[in-house]
């Protein structure tokens, strides 16, 4: 009887233990993706680059999925703005997975993402004549860590000008 | 640019089919059966001749290694240590003193000769079990010199045949991606070497990404995918003569190709306006199928054995499960639901089996479930894992494996593995350089 209540004891002593470095590590990843993520959906700037001033290059998405979120949304009535004052320029989205996928599923993912930016384009008046969509799926990360923050960069869809 | 080669083999003495040793494969084998590789006999004539066109000191103890090393690979066989052999090659190849081989405890015995004919390398060898006192096999091949790899690779098929009661997978060649720089700005080319990681080869020069390869089950074709121009496409590439070509002629991202069984269709994916379709294009008369039609993502599709199938990745659920259907795109029905998400099915080239790539709370694993979904069975788990390829005996999964950066985004590799269906065995390929998307060959001669 003793010796399980000393048993008990340890245990609790251990589940203690066990409480406090699971806050530790929950509030260090906290503070480093603090605003920078929004779910799990990229919001910093870190990455972006700039078609002109005030046009961001690139949207950002959850985890195996391609909704444009108010920003993204933003950003692409941006871009569609700049499109149309500039009708020669032709551009390319360029469709980007996270490396938490198979390779296959990726590649059609990257395609999805892509098309959900084309297709809000084109909503605002840019015609499909001047977009081309390009799937990378996993293979061009613009950032190498493997955590959820460097995941977020990398669900992305960027317009390049494609000349 | 490998060149058709022609083995001549013939059984010297009649096998006689007595109830010898056996080992069985359908479980894990924890005991390999331990058995004696001796050195290949080489009058010194012969070794002299081969030495001056192989720039190898001793064929008949390469040869020998070769199968060593085969056997002791697969995990169901000890190879022991041949310091502790008692009789001489020669010898032991006329006629073995049993009890000398009995007594380092070698269950099994593999003993032959290497003889330079006619500027041929001509090979025999034989299977003998110790404990009966009897010869299992007795076999000899002639073939040009520079085969003498193979040699070594079809003495392990005929050895694991005679004692597994299974055809062997030796005799075959693995088509990988060799990767290279960093993690955002990988170079990748097609590579392709023998089973056990020999005779390594790059087939492209790095210049476009290049994404999973897949061989002909019935010739040396291969089908990948090639960002050439920029333009993600399904390629064909003739490894013997570097032929390539584009696969149809598609709007857009063609993807995930594989080939039928009887290797004159292609069946992949069509990705357009996010939606992403399967199709077959045949290679004779060009002509294009659509079998699939769903808003889903439906990729990864592989042929069941018979050509009568489909199984594929599909998230029209919602999310990546596999499915099964007809070869005309009917009665398609799910089979996966474990939890977790589910991708890149393949078949297994018995029929019974599909293997699998599973996501589940932020691990991966590769595992094996029967065609209806039942009996899932996950062999191993990791960080970052996927795409696995069946070994033609369907007895072994290659697949790769990539490693977690540190939080400087450093430390990323991707190397080859290979596992047992029983979920033992596990071990890594060497390859030049890191290695992903393998696809393992049918086996080179039957």
């Amino acid at each position: 009887m003793r010796l399980n209540k000393i048993l008990k004891n340890t245990l609790l002593v251990l589940a203690a233990c066990l409480v406090l470095t699971a806050c530790a590590t929950k509030k260090e990843v906290a503070t480093d993706i603090q605003g920078q993520m929004q779910g799990d959906v990229y919001t910093g700037t870190d990455t972006v680059e700039y078609l002109a001033d005030g046009v961001p290059d690139r949207v950002f998405f959850a985890t195996n999925e391609s909704i444009l979120t108010t920003a993204s949304r933003e950003t692409l009535r941006s871009q569609a703005a700049w499109l149309r004052k500039n009708p020669n320029i032709n551009v390319v989205l360029e469709g980007h997975a996270d490396e938490r996928g198979t390779r296959e599923y990726n590649l059609a993912l990257g395609e999805r993402r892509a098309n959900a930016a084309k297709d809000y384009l084109m909503t605002y008046g840019i015609s499909s004549d001047r977009i081309t969509v390009l799937s990378y799926g996993k293979e061009r990360p613009v950032d190498s860590g493997s955590n959820p923050l460097a995941w977020s960069k990398n669900r992305r869809s960027v317009t390049v000008k494609a000349n | 640019m490998t060149k058709k080669i022609l083995i001549l083999l013939f059984i010297l003495i009649p096998i006689n089919a007595n109830a010898l040793i056996e080992v069985d494969i359908t479980r894990g084998n924890l005991n390999p059966l331990p058995l004696a590789v001796s050195p290949l006999s080489i009058d010194e004539e012969s070794r002299k001749g081969f030495e001056k066109i192989l720039k190898k000191e001793n064929i008949g103890s390469e040869i020998s290694n070769i199968v060593e090393n085969n056997l002791r690979t697969s995990g169901l066989f000890n190879p022991l240590d041949k310091k502790a052999f008692l009789q001489a090659p020669d010898i032991a190849n006329l006629k073995p003193r049993f009890e000398d081989w009995n007594l380092i405890k070698a269950q099994a015995l593999i003993t032959g000769k290497v003889n330079y004919v006619d500027d041929k390398l001509r090979v025999e060898f034989r299977l003998w079990d110790v404990l009966a006192a009897k010869e299992m096999m007795a076999l000899a091949f002639t073939t040009v010199p520079n085969n003498w790899r193979r040699v070594g690779h079809i003495i392990s098929d005929k050895v694991y045949e005679r004692l597994t009661g299974e055809k062997g997978y030796f005799d075959t060649r693995i088509i990988y991606v060799s990767e290279e720089g960093p993690k955002t700005q990988r170079i990748k080319k097609l590579a392709i070497m023998d089973q056990d990681g020999a005779n390594n080869k790059f087939l492209t020069l790095g210049n476009e990404l290049v994404l999973t390869p897949r061989f002909n089950p019935a010739s040396q074709m291969v089908t990948y995918l090639s960002y050439f121009k920029n333009m993600p496409r399904v390629y064909l590439l003739d490894i013997e003569t570097g032929t390539q070509e584009v696969v149809g002629d598609f709007p857009g991202m063609t993807f995930a190709p594989r080939f039928s069984p009887d290797g004159k269709k292609i069946i992949m994916s069509f990705a357009k306006d996010g939606k992403s379709d399967i199709y077959t294009m045949n290679l004779e008369n060009r002509i294009v199928e659509k079998i699939t039609n769903h808003p889903s993502i439906d990729t990864s599709p592989s042929y069941s054995p018979d050509g009568k199938y489909i199984t594929f990745n599909s998230d029209r659920s919602g999310y990546q499960q596999i499915y099964v259907m007809k070869n005309d795109g009917s009665d398609v029905k799910r089979i996966s639901f474990g939890n977790g998400l589910y991708g890149t099915p393949v078949w297994s080239p018995r029929g019974d089996l599909i293997a699998f790539t599973k996501l589940h709370k932020g691990k991966f694993y590769i595992g094996v479930m029967r065609t209806d979904g039942s009996g899932e069975r996950l062999l191993t788990e990791n960080y970052y894992q996927e795409a696995p390829s069946w070994s033609p005996n369907g007895r072994v999964l290659i697949f790769y494996r990539e490693t977690k950066t540190n939080s400087k985004g450093e430390g990323f590799s991707a190397k080859l593995w290979s596992i047992d269906l029983t979920g033992y065995n596990e071990r890594q390929i060497k390859t030049p350089t890191d290695a992903s998307d393998p696809s393992w060959s049918s086996l080179l001669s039957n």
